[in-house]
């Protein structure tokens, strides 16, 4: 099978920006607003790894990129979006690519503008024969894990009361507020789930393509986030089939050759663009009627 | 504007052009004031004609890197000199177009080379309503990147390879038989090209369908009852920004001498949206201005910050490579947050204003007219 090695690595990948597309849904989902700064926020985690591998042992630094990341996004959400709660939607957007122009450059600057190698994680790194194809062993953890992480946050946005409350907050704003929900606790806790999902995300991610570049979110943010709209915006299992779909396209692109590689990227764009044209609500969003 | 006014403007303008020639002529030409110059008068075009479509239409579009990428490889490929081509194609054969054109021509081609995109791109793009065209049209703007960078292409587009030797800002100045420069004109001649441009734009905005667009931008629905074809306004909106970024893409081009498609990335885009926030959407004034201001905090002003003394303080370990662009980001991101209307908001830069400014700052105090061109 010419075909099962690109296959296998698409699943891989399609999990990681399912981890990254669930933080883009949500967010959008409550806030409205895309959050261009998610995917840096994705490139900080691997980084902060980078950093804490050298002086801590794995099994400690790895929970603890986990919580930075966490307050990071907290972090972000409470600074920057905060403020512009009552703002028009555009202000929230540019603010939003601030926040990615200024994590790139502190990255850029604490990196000095050098590749960093992350660090291999034992176990999860290892060469596995699969059915004939060489690969990592997180290209079959990554499917697993995705899955038991999605079906936990499915269980805790259905069953628990903040899960209730986010699904009110996401259907109409001002009234849930008016009900007396904590509208901006329930933003914060959105913001840490996804960032949450986004640094195990990039644990995995990093684990196949171990150069990080203050850009290296970029990327990956920018499919995951076609994932998320392919899937209908707000919408979990949408997000999650669509970075599937796209994580698998984009490797049997390259399967092509050297030349497709190109394409690969320019693939997910494409895709993008039907699905905005013939279906702007993806395949699980709700439609909606604007009111004048 | 009374006629008094129109003409001090206009003089004013004139002798701000003046002045630049001048400054040419007698500084060095290697000094930091040009490259901000040069640099300011090309982000000052884009940042107009992106801050048309953002801010006087209110398309929220992302694409202006794709299209600047357009004019720069527009302007590129039918102006590297015909016995070069053998160098600059040397993996193509010299490429397939064996032919130039004149610098001017070029410029237009670029520009009109980056409105055709647009059109096609705007077809199925601006029917999106507003963080969905946001995306769409950044995505586009990879696409593009892509596709420029596709080795079948090479023979047009030379791959993913530089493009180089064509005539650059340096090609203006008069020279004589020896090589020697009489003349300098390599910054004048950016000003005139953004001044014009700019000017175009203006006159546009001004006019009937000028008007459309701010209708548009206020309230879609009451634009449409109105009778304003929407359709119709949001192409020739993005049709002609897109012109204007194609030549402002063929500028940088001749700015940095070279070309290579993975320059124009999303974070230039960025960039230039951050030049039009902080300037004011909805004012072309303020654009030009933001720019370049932009331009010189971040290459000129700030540079201290990277090589260890800042304004007298000496910190190496902390002022090292890198760090202005930090606190570049931070003042950006305290400008997003508490001064949202950037310098100017959604006003011009008016003798009218400054002087205003001046009497709430002194009180009663004469006024003052204003250095800057508008």
């Amino acid at each position: 099978m010419r075909y099962l090695p690109y296959i296998l690595a698409g699943i891989s990948v399609g999990g990681q920006y399912a981890l990254i597309a669930i933080g883009y849904t949500m967010v959008y989902g409550i806030l409205r607003l895309i959050n261009f700064a998610h995917g840096d926020i994705f490139m900080a985690a691997g980084l902060i790894m980078i950093y804490l591998s050298g002086p801590l042992t794995l099994w400690l630094s790895l929970p603890l990129v986990l919580v930075l990341t966490v307050l990071l996004g907290f972090v972000v959400e409470r600074v920057a979006y905060k403020p512009l709660r009552d703002a028009p939607r555009m202000s929230v957007m540019i603010s939003a690519i601030g926040v990615s122009y200024l994590v790139q450059n502190v990255a850029l600057y604490i990196t000095g503008g050098l590749a960093k190698t992350y660090p291999t994680i034992p176990w999860v790194s290892d060469t596995i024969n699969l059915f004939g194809a060489i690969t990592k062993r997180v290209t079959v953890i990554t499917p697993i894990l995705t899955a038991v992480l999605i079906a936990g946050l499915v269980l805790l946005i259905k069953k628990t009361k903040i899960g209730m409350a986010m699904r009110a907050v996401s259907r109409d704003f001002e009234t849930s507020r008016l009900m007396g929900i904590k509208i901006n606790a329930v933003i914060s806790v959105t913001f840490v789930i996804g960032s949450f999902l986004a640094a195990v995300g990039s644990a995995l991610y990093f684990a196949n393509y171990t150069a990080i570049v203050p850009t290296s979110g970029a990327m990956p943010g920018l499919k995951a986030f076609v994932a998320a709209v392919f899937g209908g915006i707000g919408s979990i299992p949408g997000a999650v089939i669509g970075a599937f779909l796209i994580g698998i396209s984009e490797n049997v692109i390259k399967s092509g050759g050297s030349g497709w590689t190109t394409f690969s990227d320019a693939f997910t764009f494409v895709l993008l663009i039907i699905i905005l044209v013939v279906r702007p609500t993806g395949l699980f969003g709700e439609k909606q009627t604007d009111k004048v | 504007m009374t006629k008094t006014q129109k003409i001090v403007s206009a003089g004013l303008l004139v002798a701000f052009y003046a002045l630049i020639f001048a400054l040419e002529q007698i500084l060095p030409a290697r000094a930091m004031l040009f490259t901000v110059l040069k640099k300011g008068a090309i982000y000052a075009l884009v940042a107009v004609s992106m801050n048309m479509l953002n801010g006087f239409t209110g398309l929220f579009s992302l694409g202006q890197a794709g299209f600047m990428l357009v004019g720069a490889y527009a302007y590129g490929i039918f102006t590297v000199p015909v016995a070069e081509r053998v160098n600059v194609y040397q993996y193509f054969d010299g490429g397939i177009i064996q032919f130039t054109v004149p610098v001017v021509v070029a410029l237009v081609m670029a520009g009109i080379a980056a409105a055709l995109f647009a059109a096609l791109v705007g077809l199925p793009v601006l029917r999106l309503k507003s963080d969905y065209l946001a995306i769409a049209t950044l995505g586009f703007a990879e696409i593009i990147r892509a596709v420029f960078q596709w080795e079948k292409l090479g023979p047009i587009t030379n791959g993913s390879n530089l493009l180089r030797k064509f005539p650059t800002f340096d090609s203006f100045n008069i020279t004589n038989a020896d090589g020697e420069v009489m003349v300098y004109l390599s910054t004048f001649v950016p000003f005139v090209i953004t001044g014009v441009c700019v000017f175009l734009m203006v006159l546009l905005l001004k006019s009937s369908y000028g008007r459309a667009f701010r209708a548009i931008r206020d309230d879609e629905r009451a634009a449409e009852a109105m009778g304003i074809n929407l359709f119709a306004h949001k192409e020739l909106s993005f049709v002609i920004s897109s012109f204007f970024a194609g030549v402002g893409g063929a500028m940088l081009a001749m700015y940095q001498t070279t070309v290579q498609a993975s320059a124009f990335k999303s974070a230039m885009t960025y960039e230039i949206l951050l030049i039009v926030v902080i300037g004011g959407l909805g004012s072309v004034t303020g654009s030009c201005v933001g720019s370049f201001l932009f331009i010189a905090a971040s290459e000129w002003w700030l540079r201290g910050l990277d090589s260890g003394t800042f304004m007298g303080i000496s910190a190496p370990t902390i002022f090292r490579s890198g760090f202005r662009k930090v606190v570049f980001a931070v003042i950006i991101m305290a400008i997003v947050l508490f001064y949202r209307k950037g310098i100017m908001g959604d006003s011009e830069f008016s003798l009218k204003g400054i002087a205003a400014f001046f009497k709430r700052l002194f009180g009663a105090k004469r006024k003052r007219p204003g250095t800057e061109g508008g």
